[in-house]
């Protein structure tokens, strides 16, 4: 089966039913994705298909149709992307272990919607969980990422 | 038994004759330096000054050896060594290093006292310092009780300042100037004219030398790095995926594993059948585990599916099945001969209250851990090295049991300790590591990763205390009169030190964590711990004891307040008999601009003090009654911990916290049916989303004298000044956590 992951083409010889987390993590050794609940709960799995956000530890590989994104190529030409750079100012993390899949669900949203409004962002970002409980870095992050996007 | 549990038996029998009889014991012992763990593959040319400090000529490596599970441990240690050190931010590599005796905790032995944390008299000061010295004899290593910031704040900055001197002593006979006329700047020792040495030039050099051991601390107004925001250092590869947790890591050859236990906590394996599993596409291996079976496979997923396909015929739990049950045995527990101890007495409560006490009943439940990334460990066991790599609060206990599994030396474990995806107290436990060890014992010389489903990590979690308070109390005159607080509860500690060997001698000072020392005169005030015999085990969850007690004293005071009718705010002020305490209650109240608890139209705020860790915090919140619940608009909270260290992080940290402490409270429980956790996913257990997550406003106050952590204290005042808020606004008393029993949240 070929999979195109952040630009590469890889050829996987998986079961079409494995969810694409583990076809990442363990078959392309691409660890940015994270394990977190496996039924699509906390959304530490985000990663974009065709630049949309999906939850890879629910989506079978054998569906998956088009261009993966994981956060190791959410920048472009070296460069990171607006949403990174804004959770780092703002240094968002804790632990860390949802920031992956915030930002990926964050840029998602961030292209669908580029002029959110508070309540909208919180919508948007409440599907993803965070135990350590950042989510007053992560609005504030989230909207200097849409200045940031303005201004680009 | 271990060597750590039989040097702890010993000692604790010392330490206790020590603390009835106050005769000094063991001096020799307690004033010897554990050994330094750097000396063991020192190489030529490379300068050891410490446990803390090694310097070559390729760069500088700062250990930092509480580990980091999100709180930022890792650079706030550096910041530490790095101010006295003179080295700016990027100069440096930050190890976690290897577990050793030599990394002993320092200061979470002082809170283990039966004492007030402002009580500073001898009889207080000499038991804490017995304590440190049991934890010094045992070599405890250990990263809890928001202690990191505590034990390293004067030693980190000494090991800089030693490895500092030292290299200009080295400078100065390479150089010929005298000592006195060299300084030290970005890693370098400066000479009058200009020229720089820098410390990488130097270590062979200072490699000779005997440390220099009689150093000066800076002053405060000279620092470059403390109390100024930072970044800190994982900040980067955290927001770009770069940075590798447990779970992540690789080697070559490395197989994946997943394992599944009697959920029934500690019952047996009576039989299972694993034919369904054996021809599965991937699937290496199926090897007994103790109460359970792993697969090894070639993809953690198809571990999974192999381990969902065994059948199981699993033994009975060693604790009632039902909830009910649990519950039952809490309140059956306010009996004499439960008595823990009788924390305070202040006055006579029972001839204040008469027969016309105000009464009430409060309870907490189990709760999870659950940090996000599922406990996991990697293994490699050969016959004469074990090697581990994995996230662990107590590395050196962790050693000592894969040392034990796999029939080597504890020396010959080597444990890697790694970043970890958040823990809030689980990572104090060790199932993930002896299970690995367990697995990759079965498949020498092959690096195992076995990872925890989330469904196995809930079942397996060893959640925070059950506990119930019953509570009476009057008021005269407007105010409060008499408090009389009974707390029951299980003790998470002893259920916690009995899998690492040990037994806690004495009460268990977690159970009234938070109750027993409010820093309030009232007239009347006793408090009573009861110890419930264990059921399920449990285990330290962010901020222990406090996190309960803590809502229960507060909780109640504020029915006794509001009874009185009394301003809640007012009143706590008039009662607060310490100054640090009255100074955080007066900066929330200016804070929030307080003006009352009720604000018509459906809102209402609530107040709530509590310490824990020696940390004084108080918290007002906000709420507003819409036709969708109960909305929490604000949080304002101050606390006080004698110094910041890096504003930033501990900005984020309280916050954090609170969302902790409001989340749970609201939100969650692990309740008990057929012996087994009913909550198998965060879709049972959600903790708080960002869209009930209030606006926080923080202020870290610096009035104490003992400097102090702030990962736990926000938690506890969370829950009481909601439950206050709540009633301020709605009338309705919260008495029951998860309160979601009892009112709806938008």
């Amino acid at each position: 089966m070929r999979l195109n992951v952040n630009g590469k083409a890889h050829e996987v010889d998986v079961e079409p039913e494995m969810p694409l987390l583990w076809v990442l993590r363990d078959e392309l050794d691409t660890t940015g994705p994270k394990y977190g609940c496996g039924i699509a709960q906390c959304g530490a799995c985000t990663v974009h298909v065709n630049g949309l956000a999906v939850r890879s530890c629910s989506l079978p590989v054998g569906q998956v149709q088009g261009d993966v994104t994981t956060i190791e190529g959410l920048g472009s030409g070296g460069a990171l992307h607006a949403v990174q750079k804004a959770w780092i100012e703002h240094q968002v993390a804790q632990c860390g272990y949802c920031q992956s899949g915030q930002i990926m669900s964050a840029a998602s949203f961030l292209t669908l919607n580029p002029a959110p409004t508070d309540a909208e962002i919180d919508a948007a970002m409440s599907g993803n969980l965070c135990r350590c409980g950042t989510y007053p870095r992560i609005r504030e992050a989230v909207k200097a990422a849409v200045k940031m996007l303005k201004g680009a | 038994m271990s060597r750590l549990a039989s040097i702890a038996r010993r000692t604790f029998i010392i330490g206790s004759a020590a603390i009835a009889g106050g005769v000094v014991f063991g001096v020799y012992m307690v004033r010897k330096t554990p050994a330094n763990p750097l000396l063991d593959d020192k190489t030529s040319g490379e300068a050891v000054f410490n446990p803390w400090v090694r310097i070559d000529a390729t760069g500088i490596t700062l250990i930092a050896p509480h580990t980091d599970l999100g709180q930022g441990v890792r650079s706030v240690q550096a910041v530490l060594i790095a101010e006295e050190l003179d080295l700016d931010w990027g100069q440096f590599n930050v190890e976690p290093g290897v577990p050793s005796a030599a990394y002993y905790n320092s200061a979470l032995a002082a809170e283990q006292v039966p004492f007030m944390s402002t009580d500073t008299s001898t009889s207080a000061e000499a038991l804490r310092g017995v304590m440190g010295a049991i934890f010094k004899l045992l070599g405890l290593q250990l990263t809890g009780g928001s202690s990191t910031v505590p034990d390293s704040f004067v030693k980190l900055r000494l090991a800089g300042a030693v490895a500092r001197e030292t290299l200009k002593v080295a400078a100065a006979k390479q150089s010929g100037v005298a000592i006195e006329q060299l300084r030290t700047e970005k890693g370098a020792v400066v000479l009058p004219d200009g020229k720089r040495l820098a410390y990488t030039e130097l270590a062979a050099a200072a490699s000779a030398l005997e440390p220099v051991q009689k150093v000066t601390l800076r002053d405060p107004s000279q620092w470059r790095l403390i109390g100024k925001p930072m970044q800190r250092l994982d900040i980067v590869p955290k927001s770009t995926g770069a940075l590798k947790f447990g779970i992540d890591l690789r080697f070559d050859g490395m197989l994946y594993a997943t394992a599944k236990v009697n959920p029934r906590q500690g019952g047996k394996l009576i039989s299972f059948d694993a034919k369904a599993a054996e021809g599965m596409r991937g699937v290496k291996k199926i090897v007994p585990v103790t109460n359970g079976i792993a697969v090894i496979a070639d993809n953690t997923w198809r571990a999974f599916q192999a381990a969902n396909a065994i059948t199981f015929e699993w033994g009975p739990a060693p604790y009632p099945a039902e909830q009910a049950d649990h519950w039952s045995a809490v309140a059956a527990s306010f009996v004499p001969d439960r008595l823990d101890k009788e924390w305070r007495k202040d006055g006579d409560v029972e001839a204040a209250l008469g027969g016309s006490a105000i009464t009430a009943e409060y309870r907490a439940p189990y709760l999870a851990h659950a940090p996000l990334e599922p406990i996991s460990a990697i293994a490699k066991v050969t016959p004469d090295r074990v090697d581990i790599w994995v996230s662990s609060q107590m590395p050196r206990f962790a050693q000592e049991k894969v040392a034990k599994i796999a029939g080597v030396a504890a020396e010959k474990v080597h444990l890697h300790n790694q970043y970890s995806g958040g823990s809030f107290g689980h990572r104090l436990e060790f199932e993930n590591i002896t299970l690995a060890t367990e697995v990759a014992k079965q498949m020498p010389g092959v690096p195992i990763k076995l990872t925890f489903s989330r469904e196995e990590d809930f079942a397996h979690d060893y959640p925070r205390q059950i506990t119930m308070s019953r509570a009476r109390g009057s008021v005269k005159d407007g105010k409060v009169d008499a408090l009389a607080l009974d707390i029951a509860s299980v003790s998470s500690s002893a259920s916690q030190m009995k899998r690492v060997g040990q037994s806690v001698p004495g009460p268990d000072g977690q159970i009234p964590a938070g109750a027993w020392n409010l820093p309030y005169a009232l007239p009347h005030f006793r408090m009573r711990a009861y110890r419930v015999p264990e059921l399920a085990p449990t285990s330290s969850w962010r901020s222990v004891g406090a996190s309960s007690a803590g809502f229960f004293a507060d909780g109640f005071l504020d029915e006794l307040i509001h009874a009185a009718g009394a301003d809640p705010m007012q009143e706590r002020l008039r009662l607060a008999n310490n100054a640090v305490a009255r100074k955080v209650l007066e900066a929330v109240a200016e804070m929030s601009n307080w003006k009352g608890a009720k604000l018509g139209e459906g809102r209402g705020r609530g107040v709530a003090f509590v310490e824990s860790f020696g940390v004084p915090c108080a918290e007002v919140i906000e709420v507003m009654q819409t036709p969708d619940g109960v909305r929490i608009d604000k949080v304002w909270v101050a606390l006080d911990v004698g110094r910041v260290v890096d504003p930033v992080n501990f900005d984020n940290q309280v916050k954090g916290a609170v969302v902790w402490g409001l989340g749970h409270a609201m939100n969650c429980e692990i309740t008990y049916a057929d012996g087994k956790a009913q909550q198998t996913n965060y879709h049972a257990y959600q903790g708080m989303r960002l869209y009930q997550c209030p606006a926080i406003d923080v202020r870290g106050l610096e009035n104490g004298e003992k400097v102090r952590g702030c990962g736990e204290p926000p938690v506890p005042p969370a829950a009481p000044a909601l439950a206050n808020a709540i009633f301020a606004a709605t009338g309705v008393r919260l008495r029951e956590m998860p309160f979601t029993k009892n009112i709806r949240f938008v």
